[in-house]
């Protein structure tokens, strides 16, 4: 088991014939994925060959579904048209749309997440690495060969923090890795991840990432002390971060007092949750759980 | 972006929010000139940064000439107002205030949609207003999907229990700051106070406005907007070669690929750094997934060029980004710096091609290059030898 994606997902790409594209779907065929579509209007009918797979390209996200099935999207589209990408998606019925992009204007993702909301599309991103459910699928830019499956769950914020985790924990692997993106406005949140991971047999225990601003990691704190039995584990990045300042993530900026790593940590360590001070200290603590 | 009062002054009456003549000064003259061209009479001297709390500061005046305009600019200018220094004066026209309320919309996170604020109890710090006062201060949920129409607009104003006749007129001013809102893809449009003159007219008298950066692809006028002067020179030189960085004050270098772990790093270094003087690090700075060897080079010149920094901390985590190009670039920088090139450097790589990256380095064999090979062990390394 996992969540949200599994070795039945079958996953067309809207962006496949650009070159963010098309690196991004040769590693996620190599790690196994069931891609059965690329999307663009203006090369419909054509098709792709990457590395001995031939990958038919469609017209639009509802050709690709109707031909081939396909229950998730991911797209590689630029910022400027991402918001037209999405809607195209959801408005097609797909149930999981993963969005890579970064650089995304905020109003189109508030737009196209009330959208998405409204017609039972999940989103995961904008500004994501996406997801990987170890040796079944991967959908985003995941390093597939950091680890294998495993029993540990990860959502994080960060997609290098959530490479770097898998990476010291990958003796003991994971059911599913979600990265869910630095932007102030995103899909799928923590939240909906640890409820996932919860209601997910073959997860043991959690991880959870957490960075700068906002309050998500205040909020998913709430929802663990009420709803999560599974031990969780936390890590939280930019103790060092000064007021007013954009660090590198466009959701991550401490704004007054609002939105400081110490605030979630103690949120987090409130609600039982042990909180690493580096992340080696954090898969530590992980070890500490499962041993 | 954060825009200055003027700056806002300018974007809401092209949008046809009511507002008051403003002329923007940066020397006492202009100011004398600016209030001369406006009439003459008694003008607002008001200090330009990007903070709250002039007025206590003694950053506003009140002028009745162009001579005590020029005064007042005098007075003004050069000022600090929290950390803040002020390199430019608004001389704004007089108007006889009959009452002050607030209006707000912003970004709201959490919901994931947008939060309209309004008072008729106006002027106050908003914070202020939302603890004393919460019930005097409406907050009414904005769909992204239908925005502030008018039925939205009408809402607000009942909310925030408008007198009849004030409403239509402040509704409609609603709508227009909407129009800010929405086409200059803001993340908060903010009037404070928004006020009734004495004869009757709702004009917005000070605007705060942050516009998101990532719509500039859409807003070529932005980009003039930015202050580039007040922007420190390494973070000018950083962002002219299109690197993720931000200037700290501690003196640990830290060059990384992704924000959070980039972030990360810092903390780390921050945490290492208590048992050795309690360094700190000196920046932020994220070369992003899959930099090449030149993006690598380019980090590191502007690191070492930080006169605070002691020591350097590379840390590489590759995913995308291949650790054979990190440790290229660190070798190819040092190569051109040469004898230049004096400040230690701990390297940490993992992941995509470390062993080929850890090679590289090896055979390189450069004095100033420690490469450890945790994240946590290199972090006190960088700390021990910035204190040494």
């Amino acid at each position: 088991m996992s969540i949200f994606i599994n070795k039945d997902s079958k996953v067309i790409v809207q962006g496949m014939t650009g070159s963010e594209g098309m690196k991004h779907t040769t590693r996620m065929l190599a790690s196994g994925t069931q891609i059965v579509g690329g999307v663009n209007p203006r090369k419909a009918g054509t098709s792709v060959e990457i590395e001995g797979a031939t990958i038919p390209v469609y017209g639009s996200v509802a050709d690709a579904m109707a031909e081939t099935g396909a229950d998730v999207t991911v797209l590689f589209v630029p910022p400027a048209f991402t918001k037209a990408a999405v809607i195209e998606a959801v408005d097609a019925g797909i149930p999981l749309a993963v969005i890579i992009t970064e650089g995304v204007p905020v109003a189109d993702t508030a737009e196209f997440f009330a959208y998405a909301q409204s017609k039972g599309t999940r989103l995961i991103g904008p500004n994501c690495p996406g997801l990987i459910t170890p040796g079944q699928s991967n959908v985003g830019i995941t390093p597939a060969n950091i680890t294998g499956p495993g029993k540990i769950g990860l959502v994080s914020k960060s997609g290098t923090l959530t490479y770097q985790m898998m990476f010291e924990l990958r003796d003991i692997g994971f059911s599913t890795a979600v990265g869910i993106g630095g932007d102030p406005v995103i899909g799928t949140t923590h939240i909906d991840c640890l409820e996932a991971f919860e209601n997910d047999p073959e997860t043991a225990a959690i991880v959870m990432i957490g960075e700068i601003g906002g309050d998500a990691e205040e909020r998913a704190a709430a929802y663990i002390k009420e709803h999560v039995t599974k031990p969780v584990v936390g890590y939280v990045a930019g103790f060092e971060a000064p007021e007013g300042k954009t660090m590198g993530h466009a959701g991550a900026i401490v704004s007054g007092s609002a939105g400081t790593a110490q605030a979630k940590k103690e949120a987090l360590e409130a609600a039982g949750v042990k909180v690493g001070k580096t992340p080696t200290e954090t898969a530590e603590l992980m070890r500490e759980i499962l041993s | 972006m954060d825009l200055y009062e003027y700056q806002a002054r300018d974007m809401f009456e092209k949008h046809g929010v009511p507002v008051l003549p403003g002329i923007v000064a940066e020397t006492p003259a202009e100011a004398k000139a600016a209030a001369e061209k406006l009439g003459g009479g008694t003008v607002v001297v008001k200090a330009q940064v990007k903070t709250g709390g002039r007025g206590k500061a003694g950053g506003v005046k009140l002028a009745h000439s162009p001579e005590e305009a020029e005064a007042a600019a005098e007075a003004i200018l050069g000022m600090d107002i929290k950390g803040h220094t002020v390199h430019r004066v608004m001389i704004a026209a007089g108007a006889k205030i009959a009452e002050e309320f607030y209006f707000s919309v912003l970004l709201d996170r959490a919901e994931r949609r947008y939060l309209a604020m309004c008072s008729v109890e106006g002027g106050m710090e908003i914070e202020q207003l939302a603890v004393e006062r919460p019930e005097a201060l409406a907050r009414v949920a904005v769909d992204p999907l239908t925005g502030i129409d008018a039925a939205k607009a009408e809402e607000i104003v009942d909310e925030a229990n408008f007198p009849e006749e004030l409403k239509a007129p402040v509704a409609e001013t609603i709508e227009k700051l909407w129009t800010v809102y929405a086409n200059e893809d803001a993340t908060l449009v903010e009037v404070n106070p928004l006020v009734r003159t004495e004869d009757g007219q709702i004009i917005a008298l000070d605007g705060k406005v942050t516009l998101d950066e990532n719509a500039g692809f859409r807003h070529e006028d932005h980009e003039a907007l930015e202050d580039k002067a007040a922007a420190d020179p390494l973070e000018a030189k950083a962002k002219a070669l299109d690197l993720n960085y931000v200037k700290l004050d501690g003196s640990v270098g830290i060059i990384g690929n992704g924000a959070g772990l980039v972030m990360s790093t810092l903390d780390v270094v921050a945490y290492a750094g208590e048992a050795h003087g309690g360094v700190k690090p000196a920046n932020f700075l994220d070369i992003g997934g899959g930099a090449s060897a030149a993006v690598m080079a380019n980090g590191l010149d502007v690191i070492l060029n930080d006169p605070q920094v002691k020591s350097v901390f590379v840390n590489v985590f590759g995913g995308i980004t291949s650790c054979i190009e990190v440790a290229n670039g660190i070798v190819g920088a040092l190569e051109t710096l040469g004898d230049a090139a004096t400040k230690p450097l701990v390297v940490r790589l993992d992941g995509n091609s470390v062993d080929e990256g850890r090679e590289i380095l090896a055979a390189a064999n450069h004095p100033l290059v420690t490469i450890v090979e945790t994240m946590d062990g290199a972090a006190a390394k960088a700390a021990e030898l910035a204190n040494s």
